[in-house]
C-alpha cells in the first residue's frame, strides 16, 4: 500500500532446454579467445519498469504484462524483481 | 475472391503478395492498414512478410497488438482464410492462432536463397491444387525462421497432419542439410486444428512467374481461389 513509485526488473530468458543460438555462439568466440573455462553462455533481457505510485494489483499487472508481451511463454520464462 | 493484404510498419513483403494476386491471379485485392480494424470485406486476409515494427521485442510480437489483429484474430476463429507468409508467421504463432515459436536461425545467419520444400498435406484450402508430396522451389528470407514447439506438441501437430510444407533436396528427401535453419523435423509450415489458418516462412508469393526465378508459389494462390469457390457453392446450396 505504499504511495511512492515503484521500479520492477523483469528478466527474460530462453526455457532450460530451448537450443540458445547467440549464447552458443559467444561460447564459441570466448573458447577461441582463450577462456575455455566459461563452458556455456544463455542469453536472455531484461526490462526495467517504472510503475506509478496510484497503481493497483501491481504483481498482477506486471505478471500479465510479463506473460501477454514481454516474454513468449512457449519459449521462454521470466523472472521479476521489484524495486522498493 | 477478394484478398486483403495487411500492411504493418515495416511490411516489405506487402507488395509482393499484392502483385501476385492482382496481376498474375488477376482476382480482387485491397491493402489494409495496421491501424485499421476494417478487413475490407476480404475472403481471405494475408499478413506479409517484413520486419513489421522492426521485428523489436521479437519478431512479430508488437505486430499481434496492432488494431488489424484483433480483427484478423476474430475473423480466423470465425473460419476465415488466414494466411502468414515469413514475418506473418511469426505474428500468427505470436498471438496463439498457430502453435510453436520462430526462434533465431541456428547458424544465425540471415537466409536468403531458394530452396525446396515438400508438399506434405494437400488436404488444406492453401494445397489444394499441389499434388501429394509434390517438391516444389520456393524462396526464404528470414533471421528468425527455426520453427520451435515442446516435443509432445510437435507431435500433436505431426500426428494431426498439420504440417504443410517441410524442407527438403530437390529430389524431395527431408535432409538434415537442406534443413536452412534448424526447424525441427524440418517443418517449414503449419496449419491450425481447423484448417482455416496457415502460417509458412518461405515466400510462394514471390515465385508466382517463370521470370522470378519459379512459379511453384503460384498454386498457394489458386487452392485458395479453389477453396474459397467450393465454400461458396456450399453455402449457396445450403449446406455449410
Amino acid at each position: 500500500m505504499s504511495s511512492t513509485s515503484q521500479k520492477a526488473v523483469v528478466y527474460v530468458r530462453l526455457k532450460e532446454g530451448v537450443l540458445d543460438p547467440q549464447g552458443l555462439t559467444i561460447q564459441k568466440a570466448l573458447s577461441q579467445m582463450g577462456y575455455k573455462e566459461f563452458t556455456s553462455v544463455r542469453t536472455g533481457r531484461f526490462f526495467e519498469l517504472d510503475i506509478s505510485a496510484n497503481g493497483t494489483n501491481i504483481d498482477d499487472r506486471i505478471n500479465e504484462v510479463c506473460a501477454k508481451l514481454l516474454a513468449n511463454p512457449v519459449i521462454e520464462s521470466y523472472r521479476v524483481e521489484k524495486i522498493k | 475472391m477478394k484478398v486483403g493484404v495487411v500492411t504493418f510498419p515495416g511490411s516489405n513483403g506487402d507488395y509482393d503478395s499484392y502483385a501476385a494476386v492482382k496481376h498474375v491471379m488477376h482476382e480482387l485485392v485491397e491493402f489494409l492498414w495496421h491501424k485499421s480494424a476494417d478487413l475490407a470485406g476480404s475472403d481471405v486476409v494475408i499478413l506479409p512478410g517484413g520486419f513489421s515494427y522492426g521485428d523489436y521485442l521479437r519478431a512479430g510480437a508488437i505486430a499481434r497488438f496492432s488494431p488489424i489483429m484483433e480483427s484478423v484474430i476474430r475473423f480466423a476463429k470465425s473460419g476465415g482464410l488466414v494466411i502468414g507468409f515469413c514475418n506473418g508467421f511469426q505474428i500468427l504463432t505470436e498471438c496463439g492462432l498457430l502453435p510453436g515459436a520462430l526462434m533465431r536461425n541456428t547458424g544465425l545467419r540471415f537466409s536468403g536463397q531458394f530452396v525446396h520444400v515438400r508438399v506434405e498435406n494437400t488436404n488444406t484450402p492453401f494445397t489444394n491444387s499441389y499434388k501429394s508430396n509434390e517438391t516444389i522451389k520456393i524462396p526464404i528470407a528470414h533471421g528468425e525462421g527455426n520453427y520451435y514447439n515442446f516435443n509432445g506438441d510437435v507431435k500433436k501437430i505431426e500426428d494431426g497432419g498439420l504440417v504443410v510444407f517441410r524442407y527438403c533436396d530437390a529430389n524431395g528427401k527431408i535432409t538434415k542439410e537442406s534443413n536452412p535453419n534448424g526447424s525441427v523435423n524440418n517443418i517449414a509450415g503449419i496449419v491450425n486444428q481447423e484448417g482455416n489458418v496457415m502460417g509458412m516462412m518461405p515466400h510462394p508469393e514471390r515465385a508466382v512467374e517463370k521470370i522470378l526465378g519459379s512459379d511453384d508459389g503460384l498454386k498457394v494462390f489458386e487452392s485458395v481461389r479453389a477453396a474459397l469457390s467450393t465454400r461458396s457453392r456450399r453455402a449457396t446450396a445450403g449446406t455449410i
